[in-house]
């Protein structure tokens, strides 16, 4: 194909655009509420108070030492998850050295920088191709509530749980790499307390 | 049977790995040639403009470490001489030299995750990234000294610093400046004669000295490109004129010229801090401005030579306390505009490198 | 030192050449009619002695009654600069012509002013929303969006 320099684009895609204005303007519209927090397992605990079983605690055990993480960098807090992935701050220490960018293969999304509507959809895309069971850590001020920039309302998201749950908030504009292995910590306790096997329904057949 | 061949579409989307942020290209293809490149970004548009038009000047500071986040010394330096242009502060000696010394050394921490990001794109996973990152976490602990942050520093207001340096800082400094050139003599060893790096980057992604400057590109990406023009030589503002040293340029605009270019002028900041630490005299950091800074009717344009670029400031006031319009002009944004010329005939694996060579931050472009 | 260029001097010399062209001029910068804003554009960059090849960048400011649009140009040979500046009265529609042929820099600036103000400009290869998507309704840096 002959290359020469063309002052007109030869691909500029109105139809595409158009499209996807509109999936980002009925996102928009049916984001006004924050999704509630996933608090499963404190109520079935409240409930049942069964002790956890030791298959339960193997499974735990397994799921939470070796979280993967999806990419999802928008901005300057990626820089702080980056140096706490680095040699200082080492994350591979709690099994967490992978940082690949396939959705399907990991299980935590550790959420920095500020989401703005445009981003929206390929974030809840993205939540979307995780399988079960999987994590959020909503990382900085931005990503709980808007942060600095909250007062532009027309084109930031206040918080990511307008579009996914999240189950770790970690605030700091940006948080310390210490402050990240802390919260990555905290989700670390809830993934031990969780149930996977429910005894009462096999034992009912 | 006759074969046709149709150009293709691929979408390098918001989220991938090696686009340094969310950037998205819409890349036109002819088997795996590209013909031609829409990049689409938007993704991080926090409406930074806007929201200055109703803070006071003292507190923009704090938006502007976020445009680009990798280098906030730089953003705050660029914007607080605009407003100092405007309202006609003289800034006092001290504060100069220091605001010197921490620009030159947030360009080296900040040209070392570029150059470290681009040898990730060229296949190096990782490894050299991680040997830069150990050097920036000295330079971040220098920083930390100083203003207590590790990524957006908020340190410099309208008419000085806003605290003096401590007593360990200068030890620190020094101690530092004495082991940074063996790291960047090993690193020369290490790397630049490496046959994998000269092969995908050499004569790779020419950018002409007329297109460099028709598209307005600045920094490094125009120094590389054979022009000679750094604001610091060319227009200088701050105390830049009492320093000795260099402007590096390379002649053929390749990406190895653009990597070669970026480790030069790591060397000639290492020089320029050695002498302001020499020159550094004594007295207040701060010039005696009200906190709420009210300067007169009028514009004013500052721009200041960033690690990426030409980082501008161009303000409008009304006499009231919060500015009437600021614009900032963003050295990646304009550097892009070279992109689909650059890529034009290339392979998409090429494309990548190209599109690390330029180095760009995406809270710059949306602003 | 880049030298700021006075706009009166380089007045007179676009006044030679395209009478009528020049609304006001100062020492600080330079107004041009909108009409005649790519033919003084293209005779400021092949002038010997003027040669502004280097477009700094395009802005534009929301005065309540008209849009003002700001170019920032320098020489980099002669090392020397000047402020051009365009106005824009009408405001529902504005239009203005735009530069993208004598200064490729212009593309992606102009397309922002597009999205942010709602000015249009003539002629630009790929004049569509840059920032914002592209259901968007009304121009965010307007001084009357909310």
């Amino acid at each position: 194909m002959e290359i020469e320099p063309a002052k007109k684009y030869i691909y500029s895609d109105i139809e595409l655009d158009r499209e996807e204005g509109q999936v980002i303007e009925d996102l928009k519209a049916q984001s006004q509420q924050p999704i509630p927090d996933p608090d499963q397992w404190l109520g079935e605990e409240l409930e049942q108070n069964i002790l956890l079983t030791s298959v339960d605690a193997l499974i735990n055990w397994g799921r939470r030492s070796s979280l993967w993480t999806a990419i999802c960098f928008p901005a300057c807090c990626a820089f702080e998850m980056i140096a706490a992935n680095g040699p200082r701050f080492d994350l591979s220490r709690f099994g967490m050295e992978i940082l690949r960018a396939s959705p399907r293969q990991a299980d935590l999304m550790i959420t920095a920088g500020t989401l703005t509507w445009k981003m929206a959809p390929n974030v809840r895309r993205i939540y979307n191709q995780m399988a079960e069971p999987k994590w959020v850590i909503a990382m900085g001020a931005c990503a709980i509530s808007g942060g600095i920039f909250a007062s532009a309302e027309y084109a930031v998201v206040p918080g990511y749980n307008r579009i996914i749950p999240v189950d770790v908030y970690v605030p700091g504009c940006p948080p310390r790499p210490e402050a990240l292995i802390y919260g990555i910590q905290m989700l670390q306790k809830k993934i031990a307390r969780r149930k996977n096997i429910d005894v009462r329904k096999i034992l009912e057949r | 049977m006759a074969v046709r061949a149709e150009p293709f579409v691929l979408n390098m989307g918001p989220v991938h790995p090696s686009t340094h942020g969310v950037f998205r290209m819409r890349a036109t293809l002819d088997g795996e040639v590209v013909v031609d490149i829409e990049p689409v970004f938007g993704y991080l548009h926090r409406g930074i403009e806007k929201l200055a038009e109703q803070r006071t000047y003292n507190s923009i500071v704090p938006l502007t470490d976020r445009l680009d986040y990798i280098s906030s010394m730089s953003n705050n330096f660029a914007y607080c001489l605009a407003v100092e242009k405007l309202a006609d502060i003289k800034v006092p000696e001290r504060a100069e030299y220091i605001r010197v010394i921490m620009a030159e050394l947030q360009r080296v921490a900040s040209l070392l995750i570029a150059v470290g990001s681009f040898l990730n794109d060229c296949g190096a996973y990782f490894t050299p990234f991680l040997y830069m990152f150990r050097e920036r976490e000295r330079i971040v602990d220098l920083f930390e000294m100083v203003s207590g942050q590790r990524l957006t520093y908020n340190y410099m207001r309208v008419g000085g610093v806003s605290q003096d340096l401590p007593e360990e800082f200068m030890p620190a400094l020094r101690k530092f400046m004495d082991m940074m050139p063996r790291f960047m003599d090993e690193y020369d060893r290490l790397l630049m004669q490496n046959e994998i790096l000269i092969a995908r980057s050499r004569g790779v992604g020419i950018l002409t000295k007329e297109q460099a400057i028709n598209s307005s590109a600045s920094g490094p990406v125009l120094r590389a490109s054979g022009v000679n023009w750094d604001i610091r030589k060319a227009d200088p503002y701050s105390v830049y004129d009492r320093f000795d040293f260099d402007v590096p340029v390379q002649e053929s605009g390749d990406c190895y010229d653009r990597y070669r270019q970026r480790v030069e002028e790591m060397r000639q900041s290492l020089r320029i801090i050695r002498q302001a630490m020499e020159q550094l005299p004594s007295g207040p950091v701060r010039a005696e401005v009200p906190h709420l800074v009210r300067p007169p009717v009028g514009e004013a344009y500052a721009k200041l030579e960033c690690p990426k670029g030409e980082l501008g400031f161009y303000l409008v006031s009304d006499n009231s306390i919060a500015p009437y319009r600021c614009h900032i002009r963003p050295p990646s944004l304009i550097n892009l505009t070279a992109l689909r010329d650059m890529v034009r005939g290339w392979k998409i694996a090429d494309l990548i490198i190209i599109f690390g060579s330029i180095d760009i931050t995406v809270g710059e472009i949306d602003r | 030192m880049t030298v700021a260029l006075s706009g009166k001097e380089v007045a007179t010399k676009i006044e030679e050449k395209f009478s009528g062209s020049v609304v006001e001029s100062s020492p600080e910068n330079l107004v041009v009619k909108s009409d005649n804003l790519l033919d003084v554009a293209r005779f400021l960059k092949e002038t010997e002695g003027l040669d502004f090849d280097y477009l700094n960048f395009v802005t534009a400011v929301d005065y309540y009654d008209h849009f003002e649009v700001a170019y920032l140009l320098s020489s980099l040979e002669h090392n020397h600069s000047l402020m051009v500046k365009a106005r824009c009265y009408d405001r529902e529609n504005p239009a203005l012509p735009s530069v993208v042929s004598v200064w490729q820099s212009a593309d992606f600036q102009e397309r922002e002013i597009y999205d942010l103000f709602g000015i249009n400009f003539e002629g630009h290869p790929n004049m569509k929303r840059i920032f914002l998507w592209d259901g968007f309704e009304g121009h965010p840096l307007r001084k009357d969006y909310l």
